[in-house]
């Protein structure tokens, strides 16, 4: 398996390459993209196979002579990696076969197509690295090139701001995940993972290390208060970059999250890792959907979305090294499982919705949801596989993302087993968090699909729309199906996560139950089948529509819409995104983000118009990095003084350091 | 007395007392209406003569009796009757006006009681289980009047928030068992003298500032601008 | 088999249940305000004569407009099949515990709210709205009962939690008093009630399930009409099958099934009764207080269950 991934990687990167020479070259886009589509579609397959084998513990290892001279390059693939390999080839692959319709319309293709391929091959190079400098370099380059592929459509505005905060935050994650790697090391500075794994670092040095993670590893999954950047740069990208950026990229990020804190930091476990793991998870849920349900921009929605689905998977990575740190590994397995679920059911409609908002964007040039709306009869089968992603994200049976949040829901319940006292009044309220992110979640998505598919075209771009070409809409099926098999057969998808659980918390899930039901507790009769959820809604549905036709009458008239008796032909007069968000605005975010919203009416016989203004307060900048962004500059002011200095000046600097220096040597000598 | 011995009934009716002590504390913090607010305190009156009641007959004190009479006739009908009484008297605003939100303070509450539970639980390890949970439920209902007291700001609404605070008092003073009648009856002589201190500061402010709200004085001693 | 032919039975009999249920409430409601009322048997009449009705469609109704209703009703059945009423034998119990039943009542509404929105009117648009906040509000408490009733039976399947509390596992429980109260709080919400909504009226601006639902007519609004019944009928039954279980069969004998059914009937009958009587008494209240009346019930489920750990010893 491993020397399939190098290869794909290799020749991803010569895609790459091929794209970045000819980029002019009339089948450029189709060279590029139907390349990363094979190269990615052998890799899932291979990976899909290689997790399916029995004998899937197997680890396959490598060492290159490259990089630094006196280190080898390690490479591995285990059942972890394996896995999030799968995620990532899958969702590639269908997004490349997308982006080979998506990228015909894109403007300025030489600055996306050397890039496209190589991401996914830095990617997939993150997840097979087995030593610090390997996983920090690929890690880094990954950053890079999706950082270009931001920066794509520079031109518009407030892209290139995106890119640099985004440049910004991915440096400063790398950096928390060197120091990371740096205490694991210790002293000697065995940076392999192998070295790692065997060392056992002291407690405060393991706690460090796990802070670090969170830090290194959240920046980049978007964790609040590290978020954000997400918002600003997985929109600023062309709509198949957001997808990978957003459904897959976190997910890798979330690789190297479990990576550390799972796999390298080793035995001293300690319970409050799982508390502050939890607790950073459940405010990103909540706020992270809060902030959506408040965006009017369909790509930036999607993106705080993220925030909020992130969140959901931290909740049961923390709540899972809560178990195996408190000694009960056999409920470990859950809620680890339910996270890795849902990372991949995440990937899954993610990738989903960002294509449909990519096949709206082309369609109408607008991401403005208070200018689109009645797409449902200009496009109605991106219509459908949108509706498909909608009720996926919102968490509803039957479809997948109400399976893994409800296994989530049943490793919550399953808390009072953890014996400390704080962590069991902890996880209920992180169950809170999760259910009202979820209800939210579906006010939001209502919000989204009801204002941008269905009533009517509030502009002209909008009523103009029309369907997007095939390999779009199939792409986008078939993400759709996966979704809908998914979410009726959720026991196969556990079935591969299964023993992933079994290597890294030590337990499996109990066995037993097939592959009609979901029962994952063990000793409990608790059981989730979305398959007959499926089939009897779809029974009854038919049952109903037969007999309502047969009994009463099938008889149809058309008219205006009552509207209790004032229906007004202007578009304007229909509820608009912010007006039904207002509600929840009211409820939730005066509170959360000082929303205010001011009036101006003029007096009877004045001419000027009248205005609603919308204030919102955005904690996560006012609170943290706007001081930032103050105490560096007022720093930097400080410091350009030293720009305009003589010689001798600059010498004694010099000479100052180099005493202070020679003290500090002296004084540790002694 | 453990557990055991103490009969399932037992327990579990004091545990539903005390917990409705509790609830009359959050039917408070829930009140948007002055005279929502006052039956909410003279059911939490009713429950604390209830759990008085129940603790003197399961642990046989029977002063604990005059304890619940206490709580009853003069908590659940003498203060609740006076408290409309110069509501309408002053003629003041019927509805309350909050520092902190509803939803908000509510939270704060849940924290409350959560962090009552974490800081009783484990130092009364010892303890009978109904002593342990009185105890971190009076703990919790203490806190709450405090909250009530700083979260709204309306005068009367701050008193009936420091009345509440000594109804979790008594609610931990009967959880144990032994403790003399005359702690109680100082306590509750104490509160009385402080509420009609409270009645006559109440008519003085009124007097001087058309209202009762406490924003007043802070402007009248010069914090507030 | 047993287990397939009762569930069969329930199917059936939630359905022809459920409008006799919304009779019985109107009926007691029109009595208490000294009305005659409506004869029992009328929202029966009432569903009939809108199927016979011509569908009324606004121009620009999509697909899902239509749809909707059939497939709104169709999980709403789902859900009142998979409540144990008469008997905890049922073939398809597993299918999906509290959570799961809880899920697919709020796949029911999602289709509804996106419905509310498809005309493009603004009562649609604030009916949805407001749905989608109530549901917010609503579900963190219904998850929080969930958990309480959870650590008192040790499982989250309704046929087992009966069999639990009939069983005699529970005393007089302070949690499970605290979440019924959260519960009740949450079931008048989700079935749009007084105070939060009012089931009865069409043209006030504080309402919320009816200006959702305005624009459908003909066989639609006869789908609607009855999965609201249905929900309604469910949310008894769940809330008598987790707090009243006494009665049911939990053994498939004639004898008990007979019982079953009986007191099934009873337990409907009170709640209805109940429900009139505390409509009447109360008034509809201000949308915006209605997130202060569900943080209350959130607030009641979360006190449920810190008492709950601690009488387990936290």
């Amino acid at each position: 398996m491993l020397d399939v991934i190098l290869l794909g990687v290799a020749a991803l990167i010569g895609l790459g390459i091929t794209g970045a020479l000819w980029p002019r070259l009339p089948q450029a886009n189709v060279i590029v993209y139907g390349g990363s589509l094979i190269v990615s579609a052998v890799l899932a397959g291979a990976g899909l196979l290689d997790q399916l084998r029995p004998s899937s513990g197997a680890v396959a290892a490598l060492s290159l002579p490259m990089g630094l001279p006196w280190v080898e390059v390690h490479f591995r693939v285990d059942l972890l990696s394996g896995f999030f390999a799968v995620l990532l080839n899958f969702a590639g692959a269908l997004i490349s076969l997308f982006a080979l319709g998506y990228g015909r319309h894109d403007a300025e293709p030489r600055r996306v197509l050397p890039f496209y391929p190589a991401y996914l091959g830095m990617m997939n190079l993150v997840l097979v690295a087995d030593d610090a400098f390997a996983f920090l370099l690929s890690w880094e380059t990954m950053s890079i090139v999706s950082w270009l592929l931001v920066l794509a459509n520079h031109r518009q505005e407030g892209n290139a701001r995106a890119a640099f905060i985004y440049l910004l935050m991915a440096s400063f994650g790398t950096l928390a995940l060197l120091f990371a790697f740096g205490l694991l090391a210790g002293a000697e500075g065995g940076y392999s993972f192998a070295a790692m794994r065997a060392g056992t670092p002291d407690a405060w040095a393991a706690g460090f290390v796990v802070i670090l993670a969170l830090i290194g590893a959240g920046s980049k999954a978007g964790l609040v208060p590290l978020h954000v950047w997400l918002p600003l740069a997985h929109p600023a990208a062309p709509s198949h970059v957001s997808a990978l950026m957003s459904g897959v990229m976190t997910k890798i990020a979330i690789y190297g999250f479990i990576r550390i804190v799972f796999d390298l930091v080793g035995a001293p476990q300690q319970w409050w890792w799982g508390g502050m793991i939890m607790c950073v998870g459940a405010i990103s849920a909540v706020l992270g959907i809060l902030y959506a349900l408040m965006e009017r921009d369909l790509k930036t929605l999607l993106a705080y979305s993220t925030v909020e689905n992130v969140g959901i998977i931290m909740i049961g990575l923390g709540l899972s090294l809560a178990f195996r740190a408190s000694g009960v590994p056999e409920y470990a397995a859950l809620p680890f499982v339910a996270a890795l679920f849902h990372a991949l059911n995440h990937a899954l409609f993610k990738s989903l919705l960002f294509c449909s908002a990519g096949a709206v964007l082309t369609a109408t040039g607008v991401r403005d949801l208070e200018r689109l709306g009645g797409l449902i009869h200009r496009m109605p089968r991106t219509a459908v596989v949108a509706l498909v992603g909608c009720f996926a994200i919102a968490g509803l049976p039957p479809l997948n993302g109400f399976a893994s949040e409800w296994m989530m829901f049943q490793a919550v319940f399953t808390s009072p087993s953890l014996p400390q006292p704080l962590l069991k009044l902890i996880v209920p309220l992180a169950g809170v968090a999760l259910v009202l992110a979820a209800a939210l979640a579906a006010a939001c998505f209502v919000r989204l699909y009801g204002v941008l598919f269905l009533s009517r075209p509030r502009t002209a771009q909008a009523a103009a729309a029309s369907e997007v070409e095939p390999t779009m809409t199939v792409a986008m099926g078939l993400l759709a199906t996966l979704c809908l098999c998914l979410g009726a057969l959720p026991a196969l998808a556990v079935k591969l996560i299964d023993p992933l659980a079994a290597a890294i918390v030590g337990a499996g899930l109990p066995s037993g139950a097939g592959w009609l039901f979901l029962a994952p507790v063990v000793g409990e009769l608790n059981s989730y089948s979305g398959i007959i959820v499926l089939a009897v809604m779809t029974g009854f549905g038919l049952l109903v529509v037969l007999l309502a036709h047969r009994l009463g009458t099938s008889r149809l008239r058309r008219s205006a819409p009552w509207d209790c008796g004032f229906p007004s032909s202007d578009p304007a007069t229909q509820y608009s995104a912010s007006s039904f968000a207002q509600p929840l605005r009211r409820v939730f975010a005066t509170v959360v983000f000082r929303a205010n919203e001011t009036v101006d009416m003029p007096d009877p016989g004045e001419t000027r118009a009248a205005s609603f203004k919308l204030g919102l307060w955005d904690p996560a900048w006012r609170l943290i990095f706007d001081p930032c962004a103050r105490l560096i500059g007022f720093l930097a002011d400080r410091f350009n003084a030293m720009q305009f200095m003589t010689i001798r000046r600059y010498l004694s600097l010099m000479f100052a350091a180099l005493i202070v220096l020679l003290f500090a040597v002296a004084a540790t000598a002694q | 007395m453990s557990p055991s011995l103490l009969g399932q009934l037992d327990y579990s009716a004091a545990h539903l007392f005390s917990a409705m002590v509790l609830l009359g504390s959050f039917a408070m913090i829930y009140q948007r209406r002055m005279v929502g607010m006052f039956n909410a305190f003279a059911f939490q009156a009713f429950a604390l003569a209830a759990a008085a009641a129940w603790q003197a007959y399961i642990q046989e004190a029977h002063h604990l009796y005059v304890t619940a009479a206490m709580a009853l006739l003069l908590k659940g009908l003498l203060i609740p009757f006076a408290l409309r009484v110069i509501v309408r008297r002053l003629d003041i605003h019927r509805s309350i006006e909050v520092v902190i939100g509803i939803g908000v303070t509510m939270l704060v509450g849940i924290g409350l009681v959560a962090l009552s539970a974490l800081l009783v639980m484990p130092v009364t390890a010892g303890a009978a289980a109904t002593t342990r949970e009185d105890l971190a439920l009076a703990l919790s209902v203490v806190l709450i009047g405090l909250l009530i007291m700083i979260s709204r700001r309306n005068a009367v609404t701050q008193v009936i928030g420091f009345m509440s605070m000594e109804n979790g008092l008594i609610l931990a003073v009967i959880g144990v068992a032994g403790m003399p009648l005359v702690v109680e009856m100082s306590v509750a002589f104490a509160v009385l003298v402080a509420f009609i201190i409270f009645g006559l500061f109440f008519f003085r402010i009124r007097e001087r500032f058309d209202s009762l709200d406490v924003h007043y004085l802070e402007t009248f001693r010069g914090e507030r601008r | 088999m047993t287990a397939a032919l009762l569930q069969v039975a329930q199917i059936a009999l939630v359905v022809l249940l459920a409008p006799l249920m919304t009779g019985l409430v109107r009926l007691i409601k029109a009595r208490l305000l000294g009305r005659r009322g409506p004869p029992l048997l009328q929202p029966y009449r009432d569903l009939t004569r809108l199927l016979r009705k011509d569908a009324v469609l606004a121009a620009n109704a999509s697909w899902l407009f239509r749809a909707a209703p059939y497939f709104v009703f169709a999980l709403t059945w789902l859900a009142a099949s998979l409540v144990p009423g008469v008997t905890a034998v049922l073939a398809l119990a597993p299918t999906a515990d509290l959570i799961a039943l809880i899920a697919i009542l709020a796949s029911a509404r999602f289709l509804l709210a996106l419905a509310g929105m498809d005309v493009g009117t603004s009562f649609g648009g604030i009916g949805s709205s407001r749905e989608m906040l109530i549901a917010a509000l609503a579900e963190p408490a219904m998850l929080m009962v969930t958990f309480t009733v959870a650590l008192v039976a040790k499982s989250t399947s309704l046929s087992e939690i009966a069999r639990f509390i009939i069983g005699g596992g529970v005393g007089l429980e302070v949690s499970l008093a605290l979440a019924l109260m959260a519960v009740l709080m949450v079931a008048i919400a989700e079935n749009g009630r007084v105070p939060v909504d009012n089931p009865a009226t069409h043209l006030e601006l504080t309402m919320v399930h009816e200006a959702m639902v305005l624009e459908y007519s003909g066989r639609h609004l006869a789908m609607i009409e009855a999965a609201s019944m249905l929900k309604l009928l469910t949310y008894a039954s769940m809330i008598a099958c987790i707090f009243v279980p006494w009665g049911m069969a939990v053994e498939a004998t004639p004898h008990a099934l007979l019982l079953g059914l009986v007191t099934y009937v009873a337990k409907l009958a009170a709640a209805a009764v109940l429900l009139a009587v505390f409509e009447t008494s109360i008034a509809k209240m201000r949308v915006f207080r209605v997130a202060e009346f569900l943080g209350g019930a959130l607030m009641l489920s979360l006190i449920a269950t810190i008492v709950r750990l601690m009488s387990e010893g936290l």
